[in-house]
């Protein structure tokens, strides 16, 4: 083989020329991303923590910067807004009560009033939409429960309701089954209703006297909680004859609202600023205190991942919780907006609806900084890496410092501020208690704790 | 008051015989009733009815008398008022006013025997039994009912836990949750909301609908119906399945076959049909054990081919083909071969089954031995590619070696030759010296240590020089004795140059780079051997020949020389111990000569020589040595002297307090620092105190959800970004927790579809489980039939 070598060697020269294949960097079409060759060796790429981190500053200062969650203010009650109700089939359809007994329709896309209509004399006390969206319940202070169609009546025809009910006592709370033709009313007792009846099919008393709020589990579809004067909590089944179990807390809760998600958690807002998170099987100490209002909580809505809760409060602010966090991530307020009295998040997690003292209905935005409308995948992909990144850098100081940042009215801040001194002062005096007495007399009480007086079965 | 007094006299009747001694008999009995009221009734009864008490009490008192006489008398109940449960013919029972008891009752119905004796047990059963506890308060039952009912509720809602805990757990939620399908919907569903309208759509229908085509729901005609009826899904399936297989196999089969056809390698074939013949050869063992008869066929057909063969010039060197080989085989190893194989098919066909049989191995023996048949040449030329003849071996191997010498080291040496040659004639510079000298003990004190270390390397380093100056001695064999001549000058020269160098590198040390960093200059030998000429060539006119053989005295004598690099290395201006704090690891890199290297080499020293010269008066390498001593030093914890003069001693000028009161007085205050982190990296200083701007920035204290530090600077560490990451990474990483669509309406979690799944992925269980039991019992029914076949047999 050797001795042809030569007479070989002189066909097999090599030439090396540059040859690339096209669909290694030729777009198919213009519109495609172009093809940027990456390589991912380390030891080119050096400094990634610190900069992430830079990234990470930058996403969460410019998350502050384009923080702007107000979106609309819908006026034209000439009364507090007393309740709310969203529409279950619509997300751009609200319904509002004010305290002069006037209900109105508003279309959330545009911003206006559809319909008007004078429901109750007085105030109105609970509204609700039925599940199928036809139709809506209201009650009020002039001790009917009444029934309208969703549609406005055509030209001519009078405004009038499908059914009323005239009740015994006035009702101040109202709530809507999730899937069959029944609902309960609260007031002197907790009513469960027939729509097809005029007398309750069941009512539930436990020596109170009067009743704030009452809601139906939208899980677990036959059981109820409501709010009572008496500081307490009752919760019924509607299959029962019975209530199942009742707690009685420091103060009194003003309403209540089960996590749509998790069948076993609710949330009540009471009168001491705080909101506490229960688990239904076990009264006797609520998951999560919800610390951050300076007055009392009027409202609270669940958004319906059951991720996070809103609630509103007398102090003039709606915070924005998580549904595991002790703290608010949020605070909304406006100058002009006075007693915030109803909450509701909308249905598609994206907006918050407030109703307050001063006649108006404002619509903010659940995440301050999101942009609303469609994003396309290369926003989308920017957006959850910038959120990726916030949420790695969240517990270094500067980062968590911008991101904490919010700006509050001066009353609102000194008002915080004092609580924290007041609350300060408590412990300091419990320590100092402690501390000189026989060991062992006064115990160390738990801030879960702390609020539960009794839990009676 | 009926009452009260009967009960007063039904005691008075139970127990006379006690109170007869005693003088009142009736007062204590009365008091004996705790009962206010009773007593004033009592006052009252003894104020209206004197007389009659007067009288009783005579009866008495007539009675106890008569009692004293032994004999009991049967007394008579006097009825004193009116009593509802009196009997009205005055008959008092003795146990008046007792309990009746079931047993009394019961006692008489178990001597009668009209009664049947189930009621008799029955009635005993009742004998046994408590009464009845009275009814709990309202309040009571309804706490106890509230109870039971949270109960109830609250194990109604625990379903929920697992499914909550899931969803809290989870990387993503998609809300909602209820996603319809994404992709095409089946036809049907398509069909059923669309009705024909126009004329000629009900036209289409209607003719449809005639022909019996199906127009709704299920779009099936009714044959199709019919053989969906004749066979059960799972039937289907089965069958659908089993024919898949079929038609998967054959396709593999059938490409297998194709695959193998289009082999066009002459050599696979063979081999193949070797196999099958071995694979024959065997079978045929087999069958002249089993099946005599068949066996004689086919020997009778090998036979036959054999016959054939010998016949045939088939595989002779006589066709057309093989003469053209045999001409080519001159030449051509490959056609050499052809010719090789053929003869051997020839030899295999034509041998005797037999002698096949015995000695397979033998066949290439005889092969080569088989000369009549080949042309001379043919064999000759078999005979020269025998790898073991080695006369054979040392004509070809030489040419390559002479090849490989002449085609890669002449051309460069000689080019690296002039060049260098052209540089000292044009500029002598006295840096330029210095660095060239540089260069050189660096890479003596390079090849000092690869001596010391790498031995395998210098053996092999060696042997190739060796193979080499073989090659060159046979390439020149006239002038090979001149040449060992001139090899054995050129040694002694070298040495003398080397030492001189050696004796210059002792030289101040400004002019040499400190670069101690190994690994960088690797596998540059070859250019030290011609920097190595050119110092020669200062000296000595430099030949041809020179650059192929200067190869070899440098590296044989590396290991020699070793020692005396070792003391040079130490005589050096700034020697790699001070440099350094702790040695530096030598990364052993295989040596790769190369010949681009040569000139690569030049420029980089090119470039260094500017920096050098650029800043030749800095001496940054001590300054940052000095620095670094000076914060080692400053970390150290210091003695403070607290010796007072004076104290305890006399004091004065010229006198210095004792050493014992300086050795008391003197303290160390901190114990030692731990090591520094530059400890072991001689190139760094790693500053150790804590820097104020960066503390800003950093983390205080260890957040929640971490259990210790080392895990929250691995999650920060990891970067996330495209930057560091492939897209799909990325993609994963950066998933967000919760996406919701837009203007989609979340509904709340509902426990039918929750629970559908739950309950669907039991029944699969159970089905799972069912089929399971299936399988076992088909199996054991086959066990069954087997035991059953065995019994028969």
């Amino acid at each position: 083989a050797n001795s042809s070598r030569p007479f070989l060697s002189s066909h097999q020269m090599k030439v090396k020329v540059l040859s690339r294949n096209p669909d290694d960097y030729v777009r198919e079409t213009k519109l495609d991303i172009q093809r940027v060759p990456r390589n991912y060796d380390p030891a080119l790429h050096p400094f990634e923590v610190p900069r992430e981190y830079t990234r990470a500053l930058n996403a969460t200062k410019l998350e502050r910067v384009f923080a702007k969650p107000f979106l609309a203010s819908l006026d034209g009650h000439r009364d507090g807004v007393n309740c709310m109700a969203k529409h279950t089939k619509s997300l751009s359809t609200l319904l509002s009560g004010s305290c002069d007994g006037e209900v109105k329709v508003w279309n959330l896309t545009k911003r206006e009033c559809v319909r008007t209509l004078q429901a109750h004399e007085g105030f109105v006390r609970g509204m609700v939409v039925r599940f199928c969206g036809n139709s809506f319940f209201t009650v009020g202070d002039d001790k009917t429960i009444k029934q309208w169609k969703m549609e406005a009546p055509g030209y001519g025809e009078e405004e009038e309701p499908l059914n009323t009910i005239l009740g015994k006592t006035v009702f101040t709370g109202l709530d809507h089954h999730q899937k069959e033709g029944v609902f309960a009313t609260c007031g002197q007792q907790v009513d469960i209703w027939d729509e097809q009846r005029s007398s309750p099919i069941r009512s539930f008393t436990w020596g109170v006297d009067s009743f704030s709020s009452v809601r139906f589990n939208p899980v677990e579809t036959e059981l109820l909680a409501s709010c009572a004067s008496d500081r307490s909590i009752v919760l019924y089944d509607m299959r029962e004859s019975t209530p199942l179990k009742k707690v009685i807390m420091n103060l009194r809760s003003n309403t209540i609202c089960w996590n749509p998600m998790e069948a076993y958690y609710f949330t009540c807002s009471n009168e001491d600023y705080n909101l506490y998170t229960y688990d239904m099987r076990h009264l006797d100490r609520p998951v999560i205190v919800h610390m951050d209002h300076v007055s009392a909580v009027l409202d609270i809505d669940y958004s319906p991942t059951g991720k996070e809760f809103v609630s509103a409060s007398f102090d003039k602010t709606i915070r924005i919780f998580p549904r595991d966090s002790g703290h608010s991530r949020e605070v909304y307020h406006t100058k002009r907006m006075q007693h915030v009295i109803c909450i509701k998040w909308s249905a598609d997690n994206k907006y918050i609806l407030s109703g307050s003292d001063e006649m108006n209905i404002r619509m903010w935005k659940a995440n301050a900084a999101e942009k609303l409308g469609v994003l396309s995948p290369r926003e989308r992909e920017a957006v959850n890496y910038n959120q990726k990144l916030k949420e790695k850098f969240q517990h270094h100081p500067q980062i968590r410092r911008i991101s904490r940042h919010r700006h509050l009215p001066k009353a609102i801040y000194s008002q915080a501020k004092e609580l924290r001194v007041m609350k300060e002062a408590r412990r300091r005096k419990e320590i100092n208690v402690r501390k000189h007495s026989k060991p062992g007399t006064v115990p160390v009480v738990s801030e879960k704790e702390k609020h539960i007086v009794t839990v009676v079965k | 008051m009926a009452k009260i007094s009967k009960k007063r006299e039904s005691k008075k009747s139970r127990k006379p015989s006690k109170v007869t001694n005693k003088t009142t008999p009736v007062k204590p009995e009365v008091s004996y009733d705790d009962d206010d009221a009773e007593v004033v009734s009592e006052g009252d009864e003894n104020i209206t009815s004197e007389e009659e008490e007067d009288e009783r009490k005579h009866q008495k008192l007539l009675e106890a008398i008569s009692a004293l006489g032994g004999k009991k008398k049967k007394k008579l109940a006097e009825r004193s008022e009116a009593a509802v449960q009196m009997s009205e013919f005055t008959v008092n029972a003795e146990g008046e006013g007792d309990k009746i008891d079931l047993s009394d009752l019961i006692g008489t119905l178990n001597k009668t025997p009209a009664v049947p004796k189930k009621t008799k047990k029955q009635l005993q059963n009742l004998q046994t039994k408590n009464t009845i506890e009275s009814p709990l308060s309202k309040q009571e039952s309804e706490r106890i009912q509230r109870d039971v009912a949270f109960q109830k509720s609250a194990a109604e809602v625990s379903r929920w836990t697992s499914i909550i805990k899931q969803n809290q757990r989870a990387e993503q939620l998609v809300f909602p949750l209820k996603q319809e399908p994404s992709g095409r919907r089946p036809v049907e569903k398509v069909v059923c909301g669309w009705k024909a309208q126009t004329p000629l759509e009900q036209e289409i229908f209607s003719l449809l609908s005639v022909n019996k085509q199906p127009i709704n729901d299920p779009v099936l005609t009714p044959k199709e119906e019919a053989s969906m009826r004749a066979m059960s899904l799972e039937d289907a399936r089965i069958r659908r399945a089993e024919l898949q297989k079929a038609r998967a196999l054959q396709s593999y089969y059938e490409a297998k076959a194709t695959r193998e056809r289009r082999i066009k390698s002459k050599k696979y074939h063979k081999v193949q049909n070797k196999a099958k013949r071995k694979e024959f050869l065997k079978q045929f063992d087999e069958m002249v054990k089993s099946n005599p008869a068949a066996a004689l066929e086919e020997l009778n057909k090998m036979e036959l081919s054999r016959m054939q063969e010998r016949m045939s010039l088939k595989h002779q060197n006589s066709s057309k083909w093989a003469k053209s080989k045999a001409v080519m085989a001159k030449y051509d190893g490959e056609a050499r071969k052809a010719i090789q194989q053929q003869l051997e098919i020839n030899k295999d066909l034509t041998e005797k089954l037999a002698a096949s049989l015995n000695k397979e191995e033998g066949e290439e023996d005889e092969d080569v031995g088989d000369p009549e048949v080949l042309p001379d040449f043919v064999n000759d030329a078999e005979t020269g590619s025998d790898p073991a003849n080695p006369w054979m071996r040392g004509k070809l191997s030489a040419e390559p070696a002479e090849k490989e010498a002449s085609d890669c080291e002449a051309p460069s040496v000689a080019m690296g030759n002039t060049e260098e040659e052209e540089d000292e004639q044009e500029v002598e510079e006295t840096e330029e010296e210095a660095l060239l000298r540089e260069f050189d003990s660096r890479r003596k004190l390079r090849q000092s240590q690869e001596s010391d270390k790498d031995p395998e390397m210098c053996v092999t380093d060696e042997e190739e020089a060796e193979e080499e100056h073989e090659a060159t001695a046979t390439d020149h064999p006239d002038t090979s004795d001149k040449e060992e001549e001139e090899l054995s000058e050129f040694k002694s020269l070298l040495q003398g140059i080397t030492d001189s160098q050696a004796s210059r590198a002792e030289m101040p040390a400004d002019a040499e780079p400190t670069q101690t960093s190994a690994p960088l200059e690797e596998g540059l030998v070859r250019i030290r051997t011609l920097e190595d000429i050119e110092l020669l060539g200062q000296e000595e006119a430099p030949t041809d020949e020179a650059p192929a053989e200067t190869q070899e005295p440098p590296s044989t004598q590396a290991p020699s020389s070793a020692p005396e690099k070792a003391k040079r290395k130490r005589k050096r201006a700034i020697d790699v111990k001070d440099v350094l704090t702790k040695e530096a690891k030598v990364i052993r890199v295989p040596l790769d000569p190369t010949v681009e290297d040569a000139e690569e080499l030049d420029e980089k020293d090119g470039q260094r020589g500017l920096i050098k010269e650029a800043f030749a008066a800095d001496d940054v390498i001590s300054d940052f040595l000095k620095d670094k001593r000076k914060q080692e030093d400053a970390g150290k914890p210091k003695v403070v002297d607290l010796t007072l003069p004076g104290w305890g001693e006399w004091g004065g000028i010229g006198l210095k307090p004792s050493r014992k009161k300086r050795k008391k007085f003197r303290v160390k205050v901190a114990p030692p620092p731990p090591p520094r982190k530059d400890q072991n990296l001689p190139c760094v200083i790693i500053s150790e105190s804590r820097n104020s701007s960066a503390c800003a920035h950093q983390v205080s204290s260890l957040p929640f959800p971490f259990k210790n530090p080392s895990q929250f600077e691995s999650t920060i560490r990891t970067p996330s970004g495209r930057t560091w990451n492939t897209e799909r990474t990325v993609k994963k990483i950066t998933k967000p927790k919760v996406v919701t669509r837009l203007g989609a309406i979340i509904e709340p979690i509902a426990r039918e579809d929750v629970m559908k799944d739950l309950m669907k992925n039991q029944k699969q269980a159970s089905a799972g489980k069912h089929t399971k039991g299936h399988v076992d019992s088909k199996n054991k029914k086959k066990h069954m039939n087997k035991k059953k076949t065995v019994t028969a047999r």
